[in-house]
């Protein structure tokens, strides 16, 4: 595209610039168009089915109000729980990332099979969705919130190491330079020349993985790994619609005041 | 003692970047390496702490090849070598303090490092330091509220805690103003006649090499092409080093 160099307080008088081309934004929309419509004809999507399931979603809002409020001490501890399993596999996921987002960054290290080999790894840890993980350590360790620390590691490893390597590609490499030349070895080096630089951006983007997590660990228990999930599918199951809501309600007020917390933390790195 | 024994440096795309450099710098000397932008003065001072590999040749540091040195004799080797840079090359995230300990890590264990647990005696050799390029005060300022002269003088003060033997300096003014020139420079020169620590330094200013060089070499395509006392390094000497007259923009002034 290109930009008329005019001031904007005069009429533009150039003729030079040409409008953008209709034909690329038209094509455009007819191609999204057709994907939309394929994609909705090959899963056998209906209207008519949304249009009558629309008052059940009706009648399932009518039942959840009012919540059971009786119910909230009884979940304290489930939801305490979801917390402890965020911030263990958070904390567990961004150890690892650290020195896999390291390994990554081509600035680091220069051999380039140590960072392809990396980023294979990196990319194969995000392919997975953090309940596939879930359910994969609920079949080798059992039931319960190890496999939900367990998942959520794997889950936020993928987070942060992503996040975190690009960030520490685009690093000033002059520190770094000095740090050759007073003569540290490798690990000396990244303590001195590269750490400094990036430890608030790994601390924000540790935060952020710990907000997603916050949300993962609710869910988690649908699978049978650990925290407030768990006692969501029960009550659903015995059509204890209040219950349903408390849960839903404790969760949004947890996940609100965290997500708070850490956008605040988030904007004093900067 | 820095000797360059038939050094030559070819870049892959085929550039010659040194030709066959022999020569030897004795201790204490303040060397100023004068030259165009590409005649090869960078290439030669990063040579001598190995930031660049050459291609041919060897060189020594008092007697001991830095060109074959590898893993902790080359860490040592380098230990000895301070280095001052063009942008300073300061954590500016961090405290003018940890920028200078950081000097100090050759000296320690890689486990001791990781947990930057700095001796007491290291933060005295750093606060001299800074005490001598005159920053004591602004010692736990973090490095980006510094002005490019006193970021400089961090960068010195890094070098002296070091306890190099010699000091490379790679355009060490090109991005400071006049008067913090003067006073970067120096403080070179000072550390130089107290200290007695060797010398070399790029410049382009001809004016501010003559005032602080007590030896000029001149690069031109990669060959020295001049080699002796700064007295002897007459306008005509600086038109041969540049191919051309000397020009207004390669004089400082105001000095």
């Amino acid at each position: 595209m290109k930009i008329t160099p005019t001031s904007n307080s005069t009429p533009s008088t150039n003729t030079e610039s040409a409008p953008p081309a209709k034909t690329k934004s038209l094509f455009t929309i007819v191609l999204v168009l057709l994907l939309v419509v394929w994609s909705g004809w090959q899963i056998n999507f209906s209207v008519n089915e949304l249009m009558t399931g629309l008052p059940q979603m009706g009648s399932l809002i009518a039942d959840l109000i009012p919540p059971d409020w009786t119910y909230f001490s009884e979940v304290t501890s489930p939801v305490m729980e979801t917390i402890q399993m965020a911030v263990l596999g958070t904390t567990f996921g961004g150890l690892l990332a650290f020195p896999l987002a390291m390994l990554a960054a081509s600035n680091i290290f220069q051999a380039a099979w140590i960072t392809a080999l990396s980023r294979i790894v990196l990319n194969l840890i995000r392919t997975l969705p953090e309940l596939l993980l879930a359910a994969l350590f609920v079949a080798i360790f059992g039931i319960g919130a190890v496999s939900g620390v367990l998942a959520l590691m794997l889950f936020s490893l993928g987070i942060i190491a992503k996040l975190f390597f690009e960030s520490v590609e685009a690093i000033d490499s002059g520190p770094m330079e000095a740090m050759t030349a007073v003569g540290a070895n490798k690990l000396k080096w990244i303590m001195f020349g590269v750490v400094p630089q990036v430890m608030s951006s790994f601390m924000s983007f540790f935060l952020y993985a710990f907000e997603i997590n916050i949300r993962a660990a609710a869910v988690l228990g649908l699978v049978g790994a650990g925290g407030i999930g768990l006692y969501y599918e029960q009550n659903l199951g015995f059509f204890q619609y209040g219950r349903v809501s408390t849960i839903i309600v404790y969760t949004l007020v947890v996940v609100l005041l965290i997500d708070f917390l850490s956008t605040r933390i988030r904007e004093k790195l900067q | 003692m820095i000797e360059f024994h038939n050094v030559s440096k070819v870049y892959p795309n085929g550039t010659t970047a040194l030709n066959n450099v022999d020569i030897k710098i004795e201790d204490g000397e303040f060397v100023v390496v004068v030259g165009l932008s590409g005649a090869g003065k960078s290439t030669f001072l990063r040579s001598i702490n190995r930031l660049h590999e050459v291609t041919e040749g060897e060189i020594l540091i008092d007697e001991e090849s830095i060109t074959t040195a590898r893993g902790s004799t080359l860490y040592r080797m380098r230990r000895n070598i301070g280095m001052i840079f063009q942008n300073f090359n300061l954590v500016r995230r961090s405290s003018v303090m940890r920028n200078v300990l950081s000097g100090r890590v050759g000296y320690h264990s890689t486990l001791r490092m990781i947990f930057g647990l700095f001796p007491r005696e290291d933060k005295d050799i750093a606060m001299e330091a800074l005490e001598r390029v005159n920053m004591k005060e602004k010692a736990y300022s973090r490095a980006d509220e510094l002005s490019g002269g006193q970021q400089q003088r961090v960068s010195i003060a890094r070098a002296l805690a070091q306890e190099a033997k010699l000091i490379l300096a790679d355009e060490p003014v090109a991005s400071l103003d006049p008067l913090t020139t003067k006073q970067v420079m120096d403080d070179l020169a000072r550390i130089n006649t107290e200290l007695n620590m060797t010398m070399v330094v790029n410049l382009h200013f001809i004016d501010v090499a003559r005032q602080y060089a007590t030896r000029i070499i001149g690069f031109r395509e990669g060959e020295v092409v001049f080699d002796g006392p700064v007295e002897e390094a007459t306008d005509e000497v600086f038109s041969l080093i540049y191919g051309r007259a000397v020009q207004e923009e390669e004089m400082l002034g105001e000095m």
